[in-house]
């Protein structure tokens, strides 16, 4: 496990905390965040691995949302289907994330696949049920009035259903995108990516606070910023729910 | 603004040309229904023909099959047996959607978009057919204002209106495209009954305007007497009761079960089917202050009355002066108050409320403009039901059965 979690370990260039390389008496003394530091080591170490952490996660969310969504369009039309799938997707979710990453390991290696398979799975419970249910809880009566007045089935669906499932598909969508990103540190533990990485540089060194505090920082504010995101994308996008009686 | 008779040139469905106008004749040939794993039909052989431009009133118990019967116009439910037309053209020729799109379709529940704004939700149908921008522009403005909403509902949203105004969206939405067919499901079941007496009303009016065969279910016998041209009584099982001009129904229910259902008050109920301009009014012996009262009196007892009507130089009614009073000149002085007027637009129903709670055998009858139009009295009404029973029956032998 330890030897994993050297793979990980090409962080920012830092001095052992005995040394003064830097000249800085707060890296040397461990102290609890050094600003200076961060600011040195943030366009060559905090910086690409927010990205790679944030394309890791749309990544994640989105081949979890197309399969997601395609099995609950599935499920909608045939009943049947989602008692299997809810079954099958709960069981994923249930599996620690750690053992998840280490068992895959040995099975696709060391590489972005072994980061994002778990990462995938664990959004499709909710991004599933959030969209059949979204999708059956269009009133009837709203449907029957589409069907009188002559929309094909798949205009229901399009024009109809789907939009109305909307607030609904946003809400999963919403809490998919913040597990993901919480998620997605410890896929670093099986590929060097995302914040993940300084994080267990950080625990690889003796636990230096200020990188474990500055990755970890930004993998809390960037979980805050998509639920945000989500909560921006909900309003702006389903402007009528607001009205929507109680 | 454009008149919605003219708007047909460019209606939905080809049968719109084929009857001269907007509105088509419906015609149930022995249609049965049978819900699947159930013994008892839900509608039973049931023939009818409705004509282009009529209200049709389906009424019945609850479970009868009024819905049932409706939605088989529109194919929201399947049929097997029979076959419904709609200006000769069997509705399961058709391409479903097609059909669907030239028949407005209105239901309690309303069923508004509720993503949509009320705008885009009356412009349903006009989009699935292509309509360009502007037209469909000019037609919500159009519609709105038909089914009085101002126009700055058009950007709300369903939720932010009341239930009276979502109906009237509801119902401008299915006369977006001037379907010729109209297929209302209890659309005003839900509202209190000021709102649903106000929008009774101006759907009425509005029929006036737009000629459309509607087919309406209700459970409500006033709604159906008060709009229909003919009611549909369906009894449990889906099986016709009877199929009548309203005052028919009211006056000859062929039955103890159309008799029960119609109600006990059914001779009252045809009393506000009528208006006291409907009545041969009886003539008012009248004077004007200053005439000669013995030659009044005299007019006055030739039609056996007590009392004559004071009225102005303009024929307004003014008062009344006892008979015996009119000694000289007639004076203003001597006249009692006449109380409230009946009015030729007063349905006799209120006239005889009115002449019950004044506790006279008469009601003073004013026109429009206020001036003195005649005489009504309980006798003239009661002679008014009896006379048109007997039309009634007239009308009955005369009919051809179908
Ligand atoms: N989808 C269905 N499947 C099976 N039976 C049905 C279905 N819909 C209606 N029925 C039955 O058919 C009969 C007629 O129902 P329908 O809804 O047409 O009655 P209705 O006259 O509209 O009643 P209400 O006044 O309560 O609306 C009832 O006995 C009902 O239980
Ligand atoms: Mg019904």
């Amino acid at each position: 496990m330890i030897g994993i979690l050297a793979q990980g370990g090409s962080g920012p260039v830092i001095p052992d905390f005995g040394g003064g390389g830097a000249g800085n008496s707060c890296v040397r003394d461990n102290g609890f965040f050094c600003w200076n530091w961060f600011q040195q080591n943030w366009s060559d170490t905090f910086q690409p691995r927010l990205i790679e952490h944030i394309e890791l996660t749309v990544v994640a969310l989105a081949i979890g949302f197309v399969i997601s969504f395609a099995a609950a369009l599935f499920a909608y039309r045939y009943k049947w289907f989602d008692f299997p799938f809810t079954t099958f997707s709960a069981f994923l979710y249930t599996i620690p994330s750690l053992a998840l990453f280490q068992v895959l390991v040995g099975i696709t290696g060391l590489t972005l696949a072994t980061a994002l398979i778990p990462l995938v799975t664990y959004t499709l419970l909710i991004l599933f049920r959030n969209t059949l249910i979204g999708l059956q809880e269009v009133p009837d009566e709203v449907r029957e009035a589409a069907r009188g007045m002559g929309l094909t089935r798949r205009q229901i669906l399009w024009r109809v259903e789907l939009p109305l499932a909307l607030p609904a598909i946003l809400a999963g969508l919403q809490i998919a995108a913040v597990t993901v990103v919480s998620l997605a540190t410890v896929a670093a533990f099986v590929y060097d990516h995302g914040l993940g990485s300084p994080i267990f540089d950080a625990i690889n060194r003796g636990t230096f606070k200020t990188e474990l505090i500055g990755a970890g920082g930004l993998a809390i504010l960037l979980g805050i910023a998509s639920y945000a995101f989500f909560a921006v994308i909900q309003r702006v996008a389903t402007p009528w729910a607001r009205y929507r009686r109680a | 603004m454009t008149s919605l008779d003219t708007a047909h040139d460019e209606g939905p469905s080809a049968r719109s040309g084929a009857s001269g106008g907007t509105a088509a004749e419906i015609v149930f040939d022995s249609v049965t229904k049978r819900y699947a794993g159930q013994e008892q039909p839900a509608v039973d052989n049931l023939s009818l023909t409705i004509g282009a431009g009529e209200i049709c009133m389906l009424v019945g118990p609850s479970g009868a099959g009024k819905t049932t019967a409706l939605k088989l116009i529109n194919r929201l439910i399947d049929f097997e047996e029979g076959d419904i037309t709609i200006d000769g053209r069997g509705v399961r020729g058709e391409n479903v959607t097609a059909l669907r799109r030239g028949i407005g379709y209105v239901i309690q529940q309303t069923g508004l978009f509720p993503h949509m704004t009320i705008a885009a939700n009356i412009a349903t149908v006009p989009r699935l057919l292509r309509w360009d921008k502007q037209r469909i522009r000019a037609r919500i403005d159009e519609l709105l204002e038909l089914v009085g909403l101002e126009p700055e509902y058009a950007k709300r949203y369903p939720a932010q209106l009341s239930g009276g105004q979502r109906q009237r969206v509801g119902l401008a939405r299915a006369l977006a495209a001037d379907p010729p067919v109209m297929l209302m499901d209890e659309p005003f079941g839900a509202l209190d009954p000021i709102t649903r007496g106000r929008l009774q009303e101006e759907f009425l009016r509005l029929h006036a305007r737009v000629s459309k065969t509607v087919v309406f279910v209700t459970h409500d016998i006033d709604e159906a007497i008060k709009m229909g041209d003919r009611v549909c009584v369906l009894r449990q099982g889906g099986r016709l009761a009877q199929y009548d001009p309203p005052d028919v129904l009211l006056a000859r229910p062929v039955d103890e079960f159309v008799a029960d259902f119609v109600g006990a008050d059914r001779g009252l109920k045809r009393l506000s089917l009528r208006r006291v301009g409907d009545l041969h009014l009886l003539p008012a012996p009248s004077a004007r202050a200053g005439e000669d009262g013995t030659a009044a009196r005299a007019r006055v007892a030739e039609v056996g009355y007590e009392t004559l009507i004071l009225v102005d130089d303009d024929g307004r009614p003014q008062g009344m002066i006892g008979r015996d009073s009119l000694n000289g000149p007639v004076n203003a002085s001597d006249a009692r108050s006449i109380g409230v007027f009946g009015r030729l637009d007063m349905p006799l129903r209120d006239a005889l409320s009115v002449m019950l709670s004044q506790a006279g055998s008469h009601l003073v009858v004013v026109d429009d403009d206020g001036r003195l139009a005649g005489l009504v009295s309980a006798d003239l009404i009661s002679a008014e039901l009896a006379g048109t029973d007997a039309s009634a029956r007239a009308f009955d032998a005369d009919e051809v059965p179908t």
